[in-house]
């Protein structure tokens, strides 16, 4: 049966602690969505809530705070990856109480 | 595609096979090949590795069930890209089965689909829709008929497909017309995701 717990693992740990241009801690919190200032906050939180609001004014306005691209790019992958990974989690804790398996 | 980066700050390798590729396919070179290729350390080439296993890992979920819940998650995600891909995906994976696509994206309540997809297809809506789900969806899917590991198999679909969808949308995937989705779907089914 299909197995992801390794790659994702292996992709969390990538965005999260290798080399990138944003600096750890805003990865984190992107990928948390918390904690962050107002820019990249409003776009963290565009993203993992509902991305198809995300406009072009958004990343102009992300880029205005001072980030460039390269940092952007690695923010809202952490934003994307974070909020599918608690919905993963939340739905294998849902599955585990339906089975009462650990 | 909203950052430049993306679209052309690729290394001169890259840029080479995305000639090769327009040149073989006649076709544009898809957004989502653009993201995935840049600083593909970074991103691509570890989400290949959940994508892949996800989609063309061993399941008793086919290959077009697979691409089909893909396709959902992107529906309900509103991401047109993705959804368009998918179902081309999933269109030419049902076909190799000599099997008919259910046609639920227009029409989810008459779709001719079996109760297992179906529920499953249901709860994954919902994760993606709510950000969650409880005990009782779960119990839903598994008295329609779905085992446990078919919901396992299905989440790690849905877990693929809500951080591509979310990257697509974020980052303005240009949606070109069907003939491009045709020419990946038919790269997709061959040779998978990585």
């Amino acid at each position: 049966m299909s197995d992801i717990r390794q790659a994702r693992k292996a992709l969390a740990r990538r965005i999260l602690e290798g080399a990138g241009r944003a600096s750890l801690s805003e990865r984190r919190t992107a990928f948390n969505n918390s904690g962050l200032a107002k820019q990249p906050g409003a776009l963290v939180d565009k993203v993992a809530r509902h991305a198809y609001r995300v406009t072009d004014e958004d990343i102009t306005a992300a880029k205005v705070s001072g980030l460039s691209e390269d940092q952007i790019f690695e923010i809202v992958v952490c934003a994307a990856v974070g909020q599918a990974t608690r919905q993963y989690d939340t739905a294998l804790a849902a599955l585990e109480a339906a089975t009462g398996k650990e | 595609m909203r950052l430049r980066i993306l679209k052309s700050g690729h290394g001169f390798g890259t840029k080479v096979l995305f000639a090769l590729i327009r040149t073989i396919s006649r076709q544009p070179v898809l957004d989502i090949i653009k993201l995935v290729k840049y600083r593909s350390d970074f991103y691509g080439g570890p989400m290949s590795g959940v994508t892949h296993e996800a989609m063309r890992g061993p399941s008793t979920w086919s290959v077009g069930d697979r691409e089909l819940m893909a396709a959902f998650v992107a529906k309900t995600n509103q991401c047109e890209f993705c959804t368009r891909a998918h179902m081309a995906v999933a269109q030419r994976a049902y076909q190799r089965d000599g099997k008919w696509l259910p046609d639920l994206l227009s029409d989810f309540d008459t779709a001719a689909i079996e109760a297992p997809l179906r529920a499953t297809l249901l709860m994954l809506g919902k994760l993606t829709r709510e950000h969650t789900v409880a005990a009782d969806d779960m119990r839903a899917v598994l008295a329609a008929g779905a085992s446990r590991q078919q919901i396992e198999d299905a989440l790690a679909v849905c877990f693929s497909f809500n951080v591509i969808g979310r990257l697509a949308d974020a980052f303005g995937f240009f949606v070109p017309g069907p003939e491009a989705f045709e020419a990946g779907a038919k790269y997709l089914l061959a040779r998978g995701y990585q």
